[in-house]
């Protein structure tokens, strides 16, 4: 393990880098760069949810002054390109890839069916009025019930709507159920919502004919793993493309995935032979983004009368959409496998069934599978505690997972075989630090309290957030002529902050000032090869590749020193950006005529977990069924924190996502798979003066083993818990009238619902 | 999200206004702050927009005796900014403080709410309350229109299509008269669930008289509640007053079902709400 000399930056809260251009309206992001000669494409995209495509007439539409070019499917052969999995890539799910425009059915409403470039947007979106199409509607989709009746499938072939099942295994849950003294048996759902980052998608495309050579920008996320894609789906050499990454405004997880258009739009420089661009606008990436969450879980927990829960068991519905995405499997997945979360659970047996809806593919949103999984397993625990006669907070330490159980296995799952366990962590430290910060004793006077028309509660809970997916990250770095270094990375940035942490850990491994770092990253330009940002993974793995990288740039800076100082290698020490050897030195700056140039890579199969324990106080006004949020305090312990001041926007921010998915978001569609949210002022976001109310600690108490850094993928977490500590404490509040939350969103018209439903029941 | 083709006129007279107004399909734009997004959503293609901004005047706010005085051009900043409204018509002063967010209210008008009347704004709910007096002007001259009249269903007035609203008169607010106003939107600034603006004054036996009571966001308009009105009007504004107000306003009201929120849902925010408002005002 790495010791860290000179550790001055890392752990330091650095203001970011990133910030100044920002602020001053100088970031480029891809709707700020144009090039010449361009084009616009606008996307026609089917209105229908489920039918048989009869017809599509693009001849009025390319007779408009302005219009330059109409692509249907039929430009790209027999069967036009689809969609490959990026994780979890089974071969039973290839039936359910999306081709990159509508091939013989539409699924969704949204999905993209034609191609419209013109001089303009405006003249493109004219034109797209004038393309006659004619769907065979066909019934859709909308539900389980519905997609478990089958008289509608969205793929025939197949002869079901059911895709996949996932099964999670730990022990023996049928012996631990025999074995029960209670067994909690409920049903929970986590609506359809989204990440809906702030800066919709885009791409710029240049096909070069002469060259034959591709340039896209708008990359982000996973841009190698895309180019790869993109040059199967184009017959290209994936060489011949290079994928550039401008000022990225959010990801959580759904930005930078291959959709359709980041296909179609390369692919129509191609076939225009001129430069194209294309904008989402916001009622497109209401649609067409990745949806997430919308799962139904129905899970039975055994407990011993003591409070140990000895196992999990249950099945859940997840209702992915029309098709299945890049990451689609990740969150039904995730929700079987991690709803033991931080407690030691040693009997599961939990399943999610995938199925196939006319709605927009679903894929992950920050915390996938984990804020769902949470919500159930969270309310299952008060549900015990209050079956019990227990204390809500000695339910929970008596079952999280011990300090001595570390490394700690989690449940196994199946297909595509996932192995993990928990890498450290003093959960029970934490809990207790954070029943204390938030005053917990002081607190719990006030459950149930009426004060001034509302009605008080509180609840705590923990989570785990995984992070640091391999397989590995590449680092290079250039010490320039000038005695800068350039750090050449495999990360993409997302917002957040990366510029800035990856130069202070540059910065601290070669003992060099900040301000003498560049980095660039995220363009498939500056590395051999990328994995890029999703799992919580650019600080570990980025990070670690920098500190592999600076050994080896040291060791031939000690080799180039030697060189000029008549020297050995060993005797060359370096120092505040200068080599010396006895009383002789050499700035970094007049070391060499060529850069001194390396690349490292690290390597990773083990997550890291970072974990923590959310507390929330809350009043409910049982007049109108809006919940008020008056403490949420959260307490993280992430190994080692490279930048407290961008980990604590980021805890914050993450918190209300969390809320927003909790009271606010909701995807809401009809009977006929038509989506009725199409704009923000029907899809509700937290904005900044609804949730003022957020505390976050964050800790460096057990440093993940599993990397030189010691660092933990942290900054996602803070959104899993939010869900279920939330309806725990409604619940708490409204504890008098029985009021149990087992469905989100908590909006006042369904908390007012359970209220009305609680004192009928009680006449 | 791009405009279908259309063409644009800033007409420097009310007379030019008026006529290019009744020489196509053409629509009247002011502030824009609901126009501009449906026209963007394609929702709504008029030929022709007609921008009243360099028609001089309208952007006044007069208090005389008649009352409160609104040019059709006044902002949503305007009548927050006006202090002289908190003695002239506090209820106005109080509703539209729920319009909408910062940068809206510097743009969006009194003539442009009221001619769009969307079922859940404000400022309509304030005209139905106060029975305010709409002055309208077209090519067959000038006109006035109660409130009760102008109002006919969501999105539908009794304006014709070559008409421009250029006033709305709120009849004068006597002193001592009680008010509350309450409004319900899932987040600040959203579109209200229900809301409800109330007055009435007090007779010599200290009974409620004069009452006004108007709904919004729970109807396909704004209107009042006649039923809440008699159950308030010569009874001492006591809790149980107040009580059989809220609930004879629920039972008469009959609101639609929506994403955001069921109609029973909405009955029941009513009366809340009712009875939110009227005891504020006994307060």
């Amino acid at each position: 393990m790495n010791t860290r000399p000179g550790n001055s930056l890392i752990g330091s809260p650095v203001e970011r880098v990133e910030d100044l251009r920002f602020l001053r309206g100088k970031g480029t992001y891809v709707s700020d760069f144009s090039l010449p000669n361009q084009l616009h494409a606008v996307i026609l995209r089917s209105p229908e949810a489920h039918g048989v495509i009869r017809r599509i007439d693009t001849s009025r539409a390319r007779a408009l002054p302005g219009v330059h070019a109409v692509i249907t499917a039929a430009d790209f052969g027999a069967r036009p390109p689809h969609i490959p999995l990026r994780l979890q890539p089974l071969p039973e799910l290839a039936p359910f890839h999306q081709p990159v425009l509508a091939f013989e059915k539409v699924r969704y409403v949204g999905e993209p069916l034609a191609v419209v470039l013109a001089d303009t947007a405006s003249i493109a979106e004219d034109a797209l009025e004038l393309i006659d199409v004619e769907i065979a509607a066909l019934p859709a989709v909308t539900d389980r019930a519905s997609a478990e009746r089958g008289d509608s499938i969205l793929f025939e072939p197949h002869g079901s709507n059911r895709a996949l099942v996932w099964t999670a295994t730990r022990g023996d849950a049928e012996a631990a159920f025999v074995k029960a003294d209670v067994v909690l048996k409920e049903r929970f759902h986590i609506q359809r919502h989204a990440a809906m980052f702030m800066e919709p998608r885009g791409f710029v495309a240049d096909w070069n004919a002469e060259t034959q050579r591709l340039k896209v920008w708008g990359a982000a996320k996973v841009a190698w793993t895309n180019r790869r894609i993109l040059a199967t789906a184009m017959g290209l050499e994936e060489t011949a493309i290079d994928m550039v990454e401008l000022d990225v405004g959010g990801g959580f997880g759904s930005r930078g995935e291959f959709y359709p258009e980041d296909f179609l739009i390369p692919a129509a420089a191609r076939i225009a032979g001129r430069p194209v661009k294309w904008s989402e606008d916001r009622r497109e990436h209401l649609m067409c983004a990745n949806h997430a969450r919308d799962i139904e879980i129905n899970v039975e927990m055994a407990l011993a009368k003591d409070g140990r829960i000895l196992g999990l068991r249950g099945m859940c519905y997840s209702d992915n959409g029309a098709y299945l995405r890049t990451n689609g499997s990740v969150g039904p997945r995730n929700v079987a496998q991690f709803m033991s979360g931080p407690y030691k659970i040693e009997n599961i047996h939990l399943q999610t069934t995938m199925l196939t809806t006319n709605k927009t593919p679903s894929g992950t949103y920050r915390g996938p599978g984990r804020f769902e999984t949470d919500f159930a397993r969270e309310r299952l625990i008060d549900l015990a505690a209050k079956k019990l006669g227990m204390d809500r907070a000695e339910i929970r330490r008596k079952n999280l997972v011990a300090d001595a159980d570390m490394p700690y296995p989690l449940a196994t799952i199946q297909p595509f075989e996932s192995v993990t366990e928990l890498d450290s962590g003093d959960y029970h430290a934490v809990f207790d630090r954070c029943l204390k910060e938030f005053g917990w004793d002081e607190k719990s006077a006030l459950q149930g309290k009426l004060i001034d028309g509302r009605y008080h509660g509180i609840a705590v809970g923990s989570f785990i957030e995984g992070g640091a997916a391999g397989p590995k990250e590449d680092a290079r770095l250039a010490l320039e002529t000038d005695g800068s270094l350039t750090v050449h990375l495999g990360s993409s940035a997302v917002g957040q902050g990366l510029e800035t942490i990856m130069a202070q850990i540059a910065a601290d491994s070669m003992e060099m000032s900040f301000d003498r770092i560049r980095v660039l990253h995220g363009s498939t330009t500056h590395v051999t090869e990328g994995y890029g940002s999703y799992h919580s993974r650019s600080t570990v793995m980025g990070g670690s590749a920098i500190l592999l990288a600076a050994e080896k740039l040291k060791d031939k800076i000690r080799e180039c020193a030697a060189a000029r100082l008549g020297c050995s290698k060993d005797d060359v020490t370096i120092d505040a950006e200068t080599v010396r050897f006895k009383t002789t030195s050499l700035t970094f700056a007049g070391l060499g005529a060529e850069p001194i140039e390396v690349e490292a890579t690290f390597y990773n199969k083990k997550y890291t977990y970072a974990y923590g324990t959310q507390a929330a106080h809350v009043s409910v006004d049982v007049g109108t069924g809006h919940v008020r949020v008056h403490d949420y305090l959260s307490v993280e312990d992430v190994g080692r924190m490279i930048n407290p001041l961008t980990l604590h926007g980021q805890a914050i921010g993450s918190i209300v996502q969390g809320l927003g998915g909790t009271f606010l978001e909701h995807l809401v569609y009809d009977a006929n798979g038509q989506i009725l949210t199409g704009s923000l002022a029907d899809y509700l976001m937290p904005t900044a003066s609804d949730f003022p109310n957020i505390r976050s600690i964050t800790l460096e108490l057990k440093p993940s083993p599993n990397n030189p850094l010691g660092a933990k993928g942290a900054g996602e977490g803070g959104i899993i818990p939010v869900g279920g500590i939330i309806a725990n404490a409604v619940a708490n509040a409204l504890s008098h009238l029985g009021v149990e939350p087992m469905e989100l969103p908590l909006s006042p018209p369904r908390v007012w619902a359970l209220i009305d439903a609680a004192r009928r029941a009680k006449r | 999200m791009k405009l279908a083709p259309i063409r644009y006129a800033a007409p420097a007279t009310m007379d030019e206004a008026i006529a290019l107004l009744g020489s196509c399909d053409a629509k009247v734009m002011s502030g824009g702050q609901s126009l501009m997004p449906i026209m963007a959503f394609r929702l709504a293609t008029p030929e022709l927009i007609v921008d009243l901004k360099k028609i001089p005047g309208l952007d006044q706010i007069v208090i005389d005796d008649q009352g409160v005085r609104l040019g059709a051009k006044v902002r949503w900043c305007d009548i927050e900014s006006d202090g002289r409204l908190a003695q002239a018509n506090p209820l106005l002063a109080e509703a539209i403080k729920h319009v909408a967010h910062y940068q809206i209210r510097n743009r969006g008008t009194v003539g442009g709410s009221v001619a769009h009347a969307d079922p859940a704004s404000e400022m309509p709910a304030i005209a139905a309350c106060c029975e305010a007096v709409i002055s309208v002007i077209g090519s067959k001259g000038a006109r006035k229109i109660k409130a009760v009249d102008f109002f006919i269903s969501a999105l539908q007035t009794s304006l014709e299509a070559d008409e421009v609203i250029t006033e709305v008169l709120l009849p004068a607010w006597p002193a001592g008269r009680r008010w509350g106003f309450q409004e319900f939107a899932r987040r600040r600034g959203d579109f209200a669930l229900a809301g409800i603006a109330a007055f009435y004054d007090l007779d010599g036996q200290g009974c409620a008289a004069n009452a006004h009571i108007a709904v919004f966001g729970a109807s396909d308009r704004q209107h009042r509640l006649p039923g809440a009105e008699a159950a308030l009007n010569g009874r001492p504004v006591t809790p149980e007053t107040i009580a059989a107000a809220a609930s004879a306003a629920s039972a008469e009201v009959d609101p639609p079902s929506d994403i955001h929120a069921p109609g029973e849902y909405r009955r029941a925010l009513v009366e809340t709400l009712t009875e939110r408002a009227l005891a504020h005002a006994a307060k």
